[in-house]
């Protein structure tokens, strides 16, 4: 097939998904089976792309122009192209968890909440294939409004307020920042396209670079660089699905891909180094992975915990960008694939404890892993992967920021590294220490094996297994994205 | 007494500048809802008095030329010709002028139906206790969103 | 047609357009209160803004490549004879006004009847079309003097239609008068200017006065000319500190007055403030400089924020949406002030986005007072769930309002901050972007109070009639469309900036 045709389609799709869900908004079994379908056909529309264009980059797809200059445009290169694989294909499975979740916990408003699932999804599509920062930038937003009802979902005031600080800090920082930012880049460079080498050198003065470079970083609320990163623990209010997908992987990865698009595309890694306009970057980063961390180990709710621990983990693939080597960036790319089935896992393991058992908890987490051993064995994997330990996928990206730390001679941001790996420890395995170690307390809890609905635990078993898979697929990814970095 | 030239030459300027001010001045400090569009009329009046004034072209001549037998301009200095474009604009406003009046004061009867009363101060404290009777009624459900 | 040939007479229906455009509403006015029945009037009404809004068009088209129109009334040659001047921005502006006008009239029919006494409806539709052709004449004429009378007649038939909304609530009586207050003395004070320009030029024709005004450079009398006719224009187009008659009017006129004013009145305004700025005095002229530098820099700064501000702590939500109107204006003076050609083209291209956006805001918000009796927000609950269409009009009107990408309000704050980095002023640019948090508050609170409270228990209200909501919805859509599509907006905006920046085109013979 066609490149273009099955690139279309893949944002195509997902807005006939949201059409199904409106359209037949009182017959379940049909609109959830049509969202579906929609996945399948998403995922395997992104994978006819990867089989037609490989790691390569295709020539710009040019949809329309708004303004002169400023194009909606499409093209596919490696990093979006990973992006939008990790995206349709995690969709799929979170497809199935929602419809157990939302069914098995009785939520409300289905139709609506699947439809907005789908535009999100498009809105990915659409960030990860952009070719140039305003599509990205229109996309972005379009992803920012519709999780707004989706974090509302529950529509219980906490619901509300945690909908309200969501938003108004990303669209906050968006419009102020970011599109300040977008607009100056296009003054003084008169072009936005994501071109690899950067598009800026030589056209801005150092002294200003950093400022640009701020407006981008703390612009780019999505990537939940501390202080703005408010947002995350704030969206845990939705119903678990869509923190699973939308805040673990889609949103928050859109944050940080865009970060490493304006890094290498838009900047440039080289521009970034010789000028060093990305060191404080770096050491802004580095602090919000220890912050995030400490902050995660006093959180009880199992949810906040996982969220501060999203912040930590995003702050690597800035971290990633802002160290302006090409380890860094390839280690930021792969930790984008590693970090979202490690963290997909998590939260849907932590939906399956409440769709179960109803509780939120940590400290009432005692004795669960006897009862439901499938979804805290899960648990426990995503949990390693996500501190980094082989065989499990989460230890290349950590390698690799490490070996690009010391190609840009931070020593110590590799102690900051180990410091993250050794709090991530502290703060995830005691959550499957007690659900299998300690004697429950609930009286109320069965005796014997007693799982979640099937629909529920079967996603974490998988992407727990899948997180196993990518550590030896590794090698693959990086040679996958080595075209982003090599000249 | 290049100073004193200055003030007579400006004459006219100068009366406009008081009435204009003293017409304002009205609008402005007058509480009353008839005199302030007194003021209004004299603040108006100033603005037409300045048109006339400077329609008045000394040595200057009416677009028809005077032509004596032999073909020649004949343009007596000592006549003071009126410029006729000022006075049709001023014929204009004068008529947006009493236009303007007549509505204000239609409205003034309206106002004075309802209100009772022409005075600004009663008018605003009347007001003032409808728009807090809005904010008892509306303001606190909105604390909540504010 | 063409301006070149001096002894040019009018010929075709096609070279009268530019007089059609203001006579037909013209004549059409008194045409309704001498037939006198209300059914009729509608008609007529509808008829003659939709063949205006169709005259512009045409003259868009025709000038669009940056020529202009040039129309002698009666055939006496400018400058002695009235001209009527089209170029780029006039038809754009026309465009723009005739468009609006033609797409509140159904909306007004159902609207008007709830809200206005039965025996004013012929009143009501004469008026509103005295009032456009007000707004148009002021837009078209080449003759300074012209552009007093029309804006006196939008004007007196403005007061009037605000003090229509006393059916409802009497204050709209009080805001008229105020209004008219405000209003003549803005309307006198440019007369005062123009005196002053006539007193150094003796010409009045916009194109005849900027070539003297060129030849005999700036004096102190010009300084005060353009002092005076700042101030006036300033007044009626709610520039910031001259803005206190425009909330109480929005708020109490009837929804369909509320609607039409709020998308074109103040806009012809500015209008008239950019001809002068740019037509009759040069930029070059460095009184105006240090007037845009020092005056209009600051007070649409403050007006960006302090409107928006109090829009944010506002109980009702058309007083909200005026306040919000107020913080508009300060961008499109702020685009003035920049001084190039991209600011130009922001304020010209958020003239038009803002009255879609305005207007398509406001008809929503008549159609649930239509339900709700108020337009107060603890009315309103949940009222978006129960009028999809018309709620779903609102949030694509709010999102533009806003600025979110993919309306067309982003394309104004774009070119807008675009300008501002082109000056290098990036302090400025981060403002403007700051500001526009404030609508983000505001505009949420309204999508909060019709979506996530929970509407009354006895609630019945329900989309309004279709004539009411298909002009919401092709406003909506049209804050949509222009948010992609900007070869119209944005396009025309830049050949108006063009022209205004080029400086007048003279008498062209």
């Amino acid at each position: 097939m066609d490149t273009s045709t099955a690139l279309y389609l893949t944002m195509l799709i997902p807005t006939v998904a949201m059409a199904g869900n409106m359209v037949f908004a009182d017959r379940e079994n049909l609109r959830d089976g049509i969202t579906f379908l929609c996945a399948v056909l998403t995922f395997a529309y992104v994978l006819v792309i990867l089989c037609n264009v490989g790691n390569g980059t295709t020539a710009e797809l040019r949809l329309f122009e708004v303004v002169s200059g400023l194009s909606i445009a499409f093209h596919v290169e490696p990093l979006g192209l990973m992006f939008a694989l990790i995206g349709s294909g995690l969709w799929i499975i979170t497809h199935i968890y929602g419809v157990g979740y939302m069914r098995g916990n009785n939520e409300q408003h289905h139709a609506r909440f699947f439809a907005c699932f789908s535009i999100a999804i498009a809105a990915v599509m659409g960030i990860a294939f952009a070719s140039n920062m305003f599509t990205l930038f229109v996309f972005y937003e379009i992803l920012t409004l519709s999780t707004y009802p989706l974090v509302a979902h529950k529509g219980t005031p906490e619901a509300v307020k945690g909908a309200r600080t969501y938003l108004g800090i990303l669209i906050g920082t968006s419009i102020a920042l970011l599109l300040t930012g977008v607009i100056w880049t296009f003054t003084i460079a008169g072009t936005l396209d994501f071109t690899k080498g950067g598009i800026l050198e030589g056209k801005i003065t150092p002294t200003l670079l950093p400022v640009l470079l701020g407006l981008y970083a703390f612009g780019i609320g999505k990537a939940a660089l501390m202080p703005f990163h408010r947002w995350l623990p704030a969206a845990m209010v939705a119903p678990t699905p869509v923190s699973a997908l939308l805040h673990a992987v889609a949103v928050v990865k859109a944050g940080v891909f865009t970060m490493l698009k304006v890094g290498i595309y838009i900047f440039g890694i080289d521009f970034l180094a010789s000028t060093g306009a990305s060191e404080w970057l770096m050491w802004l980063a580095a602090y919000s992975i220890i912050a995030a961390s400490v902050v995660a180990m006093t959180k009880d709710n199992l949810k906040a915990r996982l969220a501060y621990s999203t912040v930590s983990q995003l702050s690597y693939i800035t971290l990633g960008m802002a160290l302006a080597t090409s380890m860094g960036a390839l280690g930021g790319g792969m930790h984008i694939a590693m970090h979202a089935m490690g963290k997909i896992t998590l939260f849907m393991c932590a939906g399956s404890i409440y769709v179960a058992y109803h509780k939120t908890e940590i400290s009432q987490m005692q004795g669960l892993g006897r009862i439901m051993p499938i979804t805290f064995g899960a648990f426990l994997i995503g949990a390693l992967s996500i501190i980094g330990l082989p065989p499990l996928g989460g230890s290349w990206p950590k390698f690799l920021l490490m070996l690009g730390a010391a190609d840009a001679g931070h020593l110590i941001i590799i102690g900051v590294l180990m410091v993250s790996s050794l709090l991530n420890i502290a703060y995830l395995l005691p959550v499957v220490g007690r659900g299998f170690f300690r004697p429950a307390t609930d009286s109320k809890l069965p005796k014997t094996f007693a799982e979640a609905p099937l629909l529920v635990w079967l996603p974490p078993a998988i992407t727990a297994v899948g997180c196993i898979v990518l550590f030896f697929y590794a090698g693959s990814i990086q040679n996958f994205l080595l075209p982003i970095v090599s000249n | 007494m290049i100073y004193l030239d200055f003030i007579i030459g400006h004459l006219n300027y100068w009366l406009f500048i008081v009435l204009m001010m003293t017409g304002l001045y009205i609008v402005v400090a007058r509480g009353n809802l008839v005199k302030k569009i007194v003021g209004l009329n004299i603040f108006q009046t100033a603005v037409f008095m300045l048109y006339i004034s400077i329609g008045k072209v000394t040595g200057g001549t009416a677009p028809i030329y005077p032509v004596d037998n032999q073909g020649h301009m004949q343009v007596d200095p000592s006549i003071i010709y009126s410029n006729p474009l000022p006075h049709v604009l001023i014929l204009t406003a004068i008529v947006v002028g009493i236009a303007t009046t007549s509505l204000a004061l239609a409205l003034i009867i309206r106002i004075r139906e309802v209100y009772d009363t022409i005075e600004e101060e009663d008018i605003l404290e009347i007001e003032r206790k409808l728009s807090a009777a809005d904010n008892k009624t509306h303001g606190p459900a909105m604390g909540g969103r504010a | 047609m063409s301006a070149a040939d001096p002894h040019y007479v009018a010929k075709t229906f096609m070279d009268h357009l530019p007089i059609l455009q203001v006579v037909i509403p013209l004549i059409s006015a008194p045409l309704i209160i001498f037939i006198g029945n209300r059914k009729l009037a509608w008609i007529i009404a509808m008829i003659a803004s939709a063949a205006a809004f169709v005259i512009a068009c045409l003259m868009l088209a025709q000038v669009k490549d940056g020529s202009f129109i040039s129309y002698h009334i009666g055939g006496w040659a400018p400058p002695l004879g009235i001209e009527y001047r089209i170029d780029a921005l006039s038809a754009f502006v026309l465009m723009l006004i005739s468009g609006i006008a033609t797409i509140v009239l159904p909306y007004a029919y159902t609207s008007v009847k709830s809200e206005i006494p039965k025996r004013l409806h012929t009143l009501f539709y004469a008026l509103f079309l005295l009032c456009l052709t007000g707004l148009l004449g002021m837009v078209a004429t080449g003759d300074a003097f012209n552009v007093f009378v029309f804006l006196e007649i939008s004007s007196l038939s403005t007061y009037v239609l605000v003090a229509m909304g006393a059916g409802k609530d009497t204050r709209a009586l009080t805001a008229a008068y105020d209004y008219l207050i405000m209003g003549t003395i803005g309307a006198t004070f440019f007369v005062i200017g123009l005196g002053l320009l006539y007193m150094t030029t003796g010409t009045l024709n916009i194109a005849d006065l900027a070539d003297r005004i060129a030849n005999q450079g700036a004096n102190r009398t010009v300084q005060a000319a353009f002092t005076f006719i700042v101030v006036g224009m300033g007044l009626k187009a709610a520039m910031y500190p001259l803005h206190h008659w425009l909330p109480n009017a929005y708020t109490y006129a009837p929804s369909a007055v509320t609607t039409f004013l709020g998308a074109t009145a103040t806009k012809a305004a500015i209008y008239v403030l950019l001809r002068f700025m740019f037509s009759v005095f040069s930029p070059g002229f460095h009184f105006e400089d240090w007037t845009l530098y020092l005056i209009f820099i600051p007070f649409s700064l403050l007006a960006m924020f302090a409107a928006s501000f109090v829009a944010v702590f506002q109980t009702n939500l058309k007083r909200m949406l005026a306040f919000s109107s107020i913080a508009q204006i300060g961008y499109m003076l702020l685009g003035i002030a920049m001084l190039n050609a991209t600011g130009l083209s922001a304020s010209i291209v958020h003239l038009v986005n803002h009255g879609m956006t305005k207007a398509a805001l406001f008809m929503g918000v008549g159609a649930m007072v239509l339900y709700s009796g108020s337009a107060f927000f603890d009315n309103l609950n949940g009222l978006g769930r129960k009028m999809p269409f018309t709620g779903a009009a609102m949030v694509a009107a709010g999102l533009s309002l806003i600025g979110v990408p993919g309306t067309a309000g982003f394309i104004s704050k774009w070119v807008l901050v675009q300008a501002a980095f082109e000056n290098g002023w990036w302090i400025i640019a981060i403002a403007i972007m700051l500001s526009s948090l404030l609508a983000v508050i505001y505009v949420w609170r309204m999508f909060e109070v019709l979506y996530l409270t929970a509407p009354a228990e006895d609630c019945t209200a329900t989309d309004p009639p279709l004539p009411m909501l298909i002009p919401m919805l092709i406003l909506a859509f049209a804050c949509i469309w222009f948010g992609f599509d900007t070869e119209l907006t944005l396009g025309s905006a830049r050949v108006a900036a063009e022209g205004l920046l080029a400086g007048s085109a003279g008498m062209a013979h």
